[in-house]
Order: C-alpha cells, then sequence, then structure tokens
C-alpha cells in the first residue's frame, strides 16, 4: 500500500481512485486517525467560517491552549489500507528450500457486517422466473397477493391509489396469463424429429485395366552449326530488305519480280544443273587431256639445250567443230581478259565456193566443244574482240556487212548488223578493228574492205552509222598495167593496222601490194605509200614494242620489216611459200612468226639470227591442208593457228623460240619495254650503215 | 533447256566417262546412265559426302560454298557439282 503526506493546515487531500473506492466501499477501521481526521477538517472548516464572518472568536471553553510554535507544527499521518487484524507472522513450509518461510502478502479485507435481501426488482430475471413459476403452479390463486409480495416499498406508495383501479383490471390479466403458460408448453414439441436408418449391402471393389495402343514415337535431333545461324541471319536481314523495298514501290513492281520468281521456278528441273554441268564437262575434258594439260604448263623441251639456237613447237589440243569443219578459219583472236578463250572466225576464201560461216569462241579448258557458237548465212572474213569489253566481237563478212556480237546477251544472230543501205561494203571485209570509244562515249570500229573504203562504225542507240574515212583509188599503175585502168580504178584494201600511240595513223595494205600510210583526218590523201610487195599485202602489225617499226607478209612469199619513217623495207624475207599471217610475239620485240601455205609456220628471231628463221615446222597434218592464220596468246608461250580445212591448232613454243635476256653473269638481268625497244633499235642501227652506204 | 541437255549428252559422250546422275536435293536420282541399284547407292553416298563436305566448307567460313568436289579412286574419277541444291555426278575412268 502507498503511502501519502497530508500537511495538516492545507486540508487539501488528493486521492487515486482506487483509494477513493476502497475508502467508500470499506470502513477503515482505524479510530483514532479516523478521529483525527474530522478534527482537523471541523477545525478548517470553523476556521473558514470565521474568516469569513467578522473575525470574531469563539473558542469552545475545554480548547487546548497552544502556542504559535504549537500550531505550526507538523503531523504526519499515514493511511493505509491494512487490515489492522490480519495475522502478520504466517508461515508456510516451502519444499523447495526446505525450510518455513513467512508469507508477506496475506488477505487484508475484512467484513464487518453484510446483509443479504430478500426483494427482487420486478423486471429482474429472477423476479419473471418466479412469477412464471408460480403461474403454473397456482392458476386461480389471486395474483394480487403473490404480485404485492414481490412489489418494492415504492410500488407500496402507489399502491393505495391504483388499489381500487386492479378489481377491474385483474381478471384480463389473468387470462392472458393461462394463455401464455399453454402457449410455453407448445414449445417442447416445437419439431417433429423422428430418426429412420437402414443398411445396405457393401459394394463389392472390383479392378478393371486396358491398354491402348503406345502413341507414335520419332527421335528428332539436329545440330546447329555455324553456316547455319549465318543463313538465318541472312535470310531475317534478306526479309527486311525486301519489307522496305516493298513499301516503296508500287504494285506492279511487285508483281513482275513475283513473275520473274514463277518463271524461275518452273523451269526444267534439268536446267537447275546448268552451270555445273559445264564446270563437269571441263573438268572431263581435263581428265581425258591431262597430257596435254601437262605439256602446256610444264613441258620444256630439253633438246633445245643441244640444238644451239633453234627451237621447235609443240602440238597441243586441237580444236575442231563438227558443223565448221569445211570452213576455212579466216580470223582468230584472243580474248583481252579471259587469256583460255579464243575467237575464230570460219569462211571461205575461195571465190568459187562461198557458203556460209561460223564464229566460234573456244576455251582451252574445253578442247572438245565451243564455249559459243553462231552461224552466219556469209562467210566471216575477219574478227576483232573489244578491249575494255571482252564480251563484245565486231566481225566482217564476205558479203560486206559488218556485225556485233554481245555474248552477255545469247542470241543465234548477231545483235547488230549492218544493211545495204546502212553503207555496207560492196567487197569482202578484209579486216576490223576497234577503236577507243568516240567522244560521246560510244563503241566504234573500223573495218577495211576490197571496195577501197576505210569505214568507221559507230554504235548509237542500238544503230551502227559509218562515216568513210577513206577513199583508196590507184595512182600510177595506169601506164604499167593499161587493162588495169578499167578494172582497177579503186584501190583495193586487205588489211589496216593502226598505231599504238598516235590514235589518227594508220597503215592500209592493198591488192596491189602497195602500203598507205593514212591519217583519220584527211580523207583521200596518203601521207605515204609504200611499194612493199608485188602481191596482195596479207597482213600488217605495228611492233608491239618499238612504235616505229611494222612488218608486213604478202602473197608473194615474203615478209617485210619497215621503219614507216623510210620507205624501204629494214629487213626482208623470203619464205619459198604464199605467207597467209605474220604476227609479232608479245613478249620480245624481236620474235615474230609467220604462217606459209605450204603447211609451215616460221618462227624468227632476229637478236639470233638476222637471215633465217630459227624455227621452221609443219603444223598441218595433211599436205594440202593450208594453214591461213596465226595469233600469240598475250601471256603464255603458245600459238594458234588455223588452217583450211576448219581446225585450229594450238602450239607451245619452245625455250629457245621465247629467249629472255639472260647473258653477262653478274650483271642485273635486263626486262621490259625500254630493253626491247634497245634490242631491236641496235639491231636496226646495224642493217642501216651499209644500207645508207649503198645508197651514197 | 535444250543447251543442258547437249551438254549432258556431250559428257556421256566423253572418252572414259562410265556414268552421269543427277541427284536432286532429297538425294533422289532424277536422271542417270547406269543401272538402278548402282545409281541409288552412288546417289545415296555422294549425296551424305557432298553435304558432309559443304557443311564443313561453310563451318570454316559461313560465307564460302562448296562448288565442286572431285574424288580420285584407284579405279576412278568422281566429280560431284553442287548446282542450286542439285547435284551433278559424273563417273569418269581417266585411263581408258
Amino acid at each position: 500500500m502507498s503511502q501519502r503526506k497530508f500537511s495538516k493546515p492545507r486540508q487539501s487531500t488528493v486521492l487515486g481512485p482506487g483509494q477513493g473506492l476502497k475508502i467508500s466501499s470499506q470502513k477503515v477501521p482505524k479510530g483514532s486517525s479516523k478521529k483525527k481526521d474530522d478534527d482537523e477538517s471541523t477545525e478548517i472548516g470553523e476556521g473558514l467560517d470565521e474568516w469569513a464572518q467578522n473575525k470574531v472568536l469563539l473558542k469552545p471553553t475545554d480548547q487546548l491552549e497552544l502556542t504559535e510554535a504549537d500550531l505550526k507544527e507538523e503531523f504526519t499521518r499515514v493511511l493505509t489500507a491494512n487490515n489492522p487484524h490480519a495475522p502478520q507472522n504466517i508461515v508456510r513450509y516451502n519444499f523447495k528450500e526446505r525450510a518455513y518461510k513467512p508469507i508477506s502478502m496475506v488477505e487484508q479485507l475484512a467484513v464487518h457486517f453484510s446483509l443479504e435481501g430478500h426483494m427482487l426488482h420486478k423486471d429482474s430475471d429472477e423476479a419473471r422466473r418466479q412469477r412464471a413459476r408460480v403461474d403454473s403452479t397456482e392458476e386461480i390463486v389471486p395474483a394480487e397477493s403473490s404480485l404485492v409480495e414481490f412489489e418494492d416499498a415504492e410500488e407500496q406508495m402507489e399502491a393505495t391509489d391504483e388499489s381500487l383501479k386492479t378489481d377491474s383490471v385483474e381478471p384480463a390479466e389473468v387470462i392472458e396469463i393461462a394463455s401464455k403458460g399453454k402457449k410455453e408448453q407448445k414449445l417442447t414439441n416445437q419439431f417433429n424429429f423422428s430418426e429412420r436408418a437402414s443398411q445396405t449391402y457393401n459394394n463389392l471393389n472390383r479392378d478393371r485395366a486396358s491398354q491402348t495402343k503406345a502413341p507414335p514415337r520419332a527421335t528428332f535431333s539436329d545440330s546447329a552449326n555455324q553456316w547455319e545461324i549465318y543463313d538465318a541471319y541472312v535470310k531475317e536481314v534478306q526479309l527486311q530488305e525486301k519489307a522496305k523495298e516493298k513499301q516503296k514501290p508500287s504494285a506492279k513492281k511487285e508483281e513482275t519480280i513475283q513473275k520473274k520468281i514463277a518463271l524461275e521456278y518452273q523451269g526444267d528441273d534439268i536446267t537447275r544443273v546448268s552451270k555445273s554441268s559445264k564446270i563437269v564437262e571441263r573438268m572431263v575434258n581435263q581428265n581425258i587431256y591431262d597430257d596435254v594439260a601437262q605439256d602446256f604448263k610444264y613441258f620444256e623441251d630439253l633438246s633445245d639445250d643441244f640444238r644451239d639456237q633453234e627451237g621447235t613447237l609443240l602440238p597441243l589440243w586441237k580444236f575442231q567443230y563438227e558443223k565448221a569443219k569445211r570452213l576455212a578459219v579466216t580470223a582468230l583472236c584472243w580474248n583481252p581478259r579471259y587469256n583460255d578463250l579464243f575467237a575464230v572466225g570460219h569462211g571461205s576464201y575461195d571465190f568459187l565456193k562461198q557458203t556460209r560461216g561460223m564464229l566460234l569462241l573456244y576455251s582451252m579448258k574445253n578442247p572438245s566443244f565451243p564455249e559459243f557458237a553462231f552461224s552466219t548465212d556469209s562467210g566471216i572474213m575477219c574478227l576483232d574482240i573489244h578491249h575494255e569489253h571482252p564480251y563484245i566481237l565486231a566481225a566482217g563478212f564476205y558479203d560486206g556487212n559488218v556485225a556485233i556480237y554481245n555474248l552477255k546477251k545469247p542470241s543465234s544472230q548477231a545483235n547488230y548488223k549492218s544493211a545495204s543501205s546502212t553503207g555496207k561494203h560492196t567487197d569482202p571485209v578484209w579486216q576490223v578493228r576497234w577503236q577507243k570509244n568516240d567522244m560521246d562515249n560510244n563503241l566504234n570500229f573500223y573495218s577495211v574492205s576490197s571496195d577501197g573504203r576505210v569505214v568507221s562504225w559507230t554504235l548509237i542507240k542500238n544503230e551502227l552509222v559509218y562515216t568513210d574515212i577513206i577513199r583508196m583509188t590507184v595512182e600510177g599503175t595506169t601506164s604499167d598495167k593499161p587493162e588495169a585502168l578499167q578494172l582497177h580504178v579503186i584501190g583495193c584494201g586487205t588489211s589496216f593496222a593502226f598505231h599504238k600511240q598516235k590514235d589518227h595513223l594508220f597503215l592500209v595494205g592493198t591488192e596491189e601490194g602497195k602500203i598507205h600510210k593514212c591519217s583519220k583526218a584527211y580523207s583521200s590523201h596518203f601521207l605515204e605509200t609504200f611499194n612493199a610487195h608485188n602481191m596482195t599485202v596479207d597482213a600488217i602489225r605495228w611492233n608491239p614494242f618499238h612504235l616505229k617499226i611494222f612488218i608486213s607478209c604478202s602473197s608473194d612469199w615474203t615478209v617485210k620489216i619497215w621503219d614507216h619513217t623510210f620507205n624501204t623495207p629494214v629487213f626482208t624475207f623470203d619464205l619459198n611459200a604464199a605467207v597467209g599471217d605474220v604476227a609479232w610475239a608479245p613478249y620480245s620485240s624481236t620474235v615474230f612468226a609467220a604462217v606459209t601455205t605450204d603447211g609451215k609456220v616460221h618462227v624468227f628471231d632476229l637478236n639470233i639470227n638476222k637471215y633465217e628463221a630459227i624455227c621452221i615446222q609443219a603444223v598441218v597434218a595433211k599436205k594440202k591442208t593450208k594453214p591461213t592464220h596465226l595469233e600469240f596468246n598475250p601471256i603464255y608461250p603458245i600459238i594458234v593457228v588455223g588452217d583450211d580445212r576448219g581446225q585450229v591448232t594450238c602450239l607451245k613454243l619452245s625455250p629457245n623460240l621465247r629467249k629472255l635476256p639472260k647473258e653477262k653473269k653478274g650483271q642485273e638481268v635486263q626486262k621490259g619495254p625500254a630493253y626491247e625497244i634497245a634490242k631491236l633499235e641496235r639491231l636496226l642501227n646495224l642493217v642501216r650503215e651499209p644500207s645508207g652506204a649503198e645508197t651514197k | 533447256m535444250a543447251e543442258v541437255e547437249e551438254t549432258l549428252k556431250r559428257i556421256q559422250s566423253h572418252k572414259g566417262v562410265v556414268g552421269l546422275i543427277v541427284v536432286n536435293a532429297e538425294g533422289i536420282p532424277i536422271r542417270t546412265t547406269l543401272d538402278n541399284s548402282t545409281t541409288v547407292q552412288y546417289a545415296g553416298l555422294l549425296h551424305q559426302l557432298s553435304m558432309k563436305a559443304r557443311s564443313t566448307v561453310r563451318d570454316i567460313d559461313p560465307q564460302n560454298d562448296l562448288t565442286f568436289l572431285r574424288i580420285r579412286s584407284k579405279k576412278h574419277e568422281i566429280m560431284v557439282a553442287p548446282d542450286r541444291e542439285y547435284l551433278l555426278i559424273v563417273i569418269q575412268n581417266p585411263s581408258e
């Protein structure tokens, strides 16, 4: 219990709620302390009253006389709720510690007085229950008496007035109560409940099973390679691009694309192997002609070492096409870009046996069959392949026409052809040569014919437009050959050659054996005329290294080398047969080869022998067959020779025929065009000196 | 189309060519000059081999592709040219 200090004079007692309750409910049995409290409160109350009244001190007679100090003395009283009669020394045995222990907490409650009441409130539950019990047991007993017994005092006070009225009211109440009691009895039987049960048999357990067909299974496995992933990505990119393209162009373009695709797929299955079939054909040929291919690549004639200076020609492949069997080879031309490909023109040099022509392109990789074949109505006389566009060919025909073939656009006929209305030649076209593109970048080439004209052809918008460059007339023949005057009023060009550097300068060989030095600038005037041969000039070619030197050959059995600034030939060689063609070697300024109608190829190297050929070899099988043309391959040491039976023979030059400078050990090997020019120049000087002396 | 036919005919007529088979993407021969069983055997085996070879080439560099396969044996040379999912197989006896 907590303790509190009370100050005597002030008397402001502050009590906790619990304490207050206890004080009210319990009558604290401390008599002495209570008395003192009472005293003090009265004192103060009196004091206040006194203060309020006019300070008249009325003292009881028995009042203690107290000094000032006594009055001010403070008495501390402690109010506790402890029961003074409660025992304070109760002990209990503690089994844990095995000792008696005093119990500190003792019941402090003391009851001084208690009284059980016998009155009930009319509305309380107990009262109702009792009323109900009484009613059920004694129905007839008048309610008044029983009721009154339970009434409180307060009701009794009212009863005096109401007692009069009750008599009249009572019977109704009684009836009501009776009816209520009957109703309450019914409650016990409110639900008509009956429990029923029956037992059934227990069902037996049974197991039933059936088996179904196993679902089909297949093992599937795949591995993702790097390239499969790559392909998937590429496909995705293509789809994206297509989607982008589709957004842009109109629907028409799409349709065309779809049609194209459809066409591609419609193609026969076999066409899918078109490309590979070509490769396979070449491979099969490679196997068949394996030895030839090995020779072409690696064979070097060892016997050359013992032959001093002479060389040989090793025959390699023979090219022949069934449809061109009887047609003479009239033109040969290597492709400037694809070194294994060359074009062959077939026709006839026999005036009486003019039939048809063929244009064939062979590859060394497939000697058995031409890569391209075009048949023509008239015999082809000449060919040239464009240097910048190696798929464009120009051809001249016996009937005077010229034509252009485009290998990229396959067709059985020429892509562009001249007509009689568009200035075609009236005589056979003997030579065609591509020129540099003109100012408007149009393709153009020159042609020379025995009708005496040199014509420039320009391809403008799918049409061949011609321009006459020169019309040749025969000069100075009247006095010598009177009858020729009537027949040959015009000169017959049979060959020409264009200067490598000076674009305007070119040479024209004629049927009469003359060579005219011409310029594109002057149409009917020759810069110079060489009385070169006694018969038709079959070929003229500039030296590939020395720009002043050219070579010519003729049916009068001679080959002549010229300096175009001099009137007389530098070298003259008699080959004992009509010379069909002559060509400079692309690797040396002093090497050239010529074919003669007696079936031989003559190879000269002026650096080795200025008077005789270092190789004369028959290249045709039969004696009657005449070789007609010859061409050096621009890269490999081989030549192709065509004959009048329609066969083309490929020959390899032995090491002696392509000697490169190797003398003077210790010195660096000299090569290149400058050296080649110097080599030829040295030779020319050797020849000129005595000739100059002779003329003096 | 005729051009391809001609080329195929020419290949057959060449010296030493034993047979020519065209195989489609599934490895089924669609054209042959050999007898049935040999064709089926060649087609099945070479299709697998060329697919493997192609896979090898492409695995090394996905941008690369197989263009031709030559198998030189004691008796023959087998040439396989894959072209647009078709295979052209030519068997040649080069020493003949």
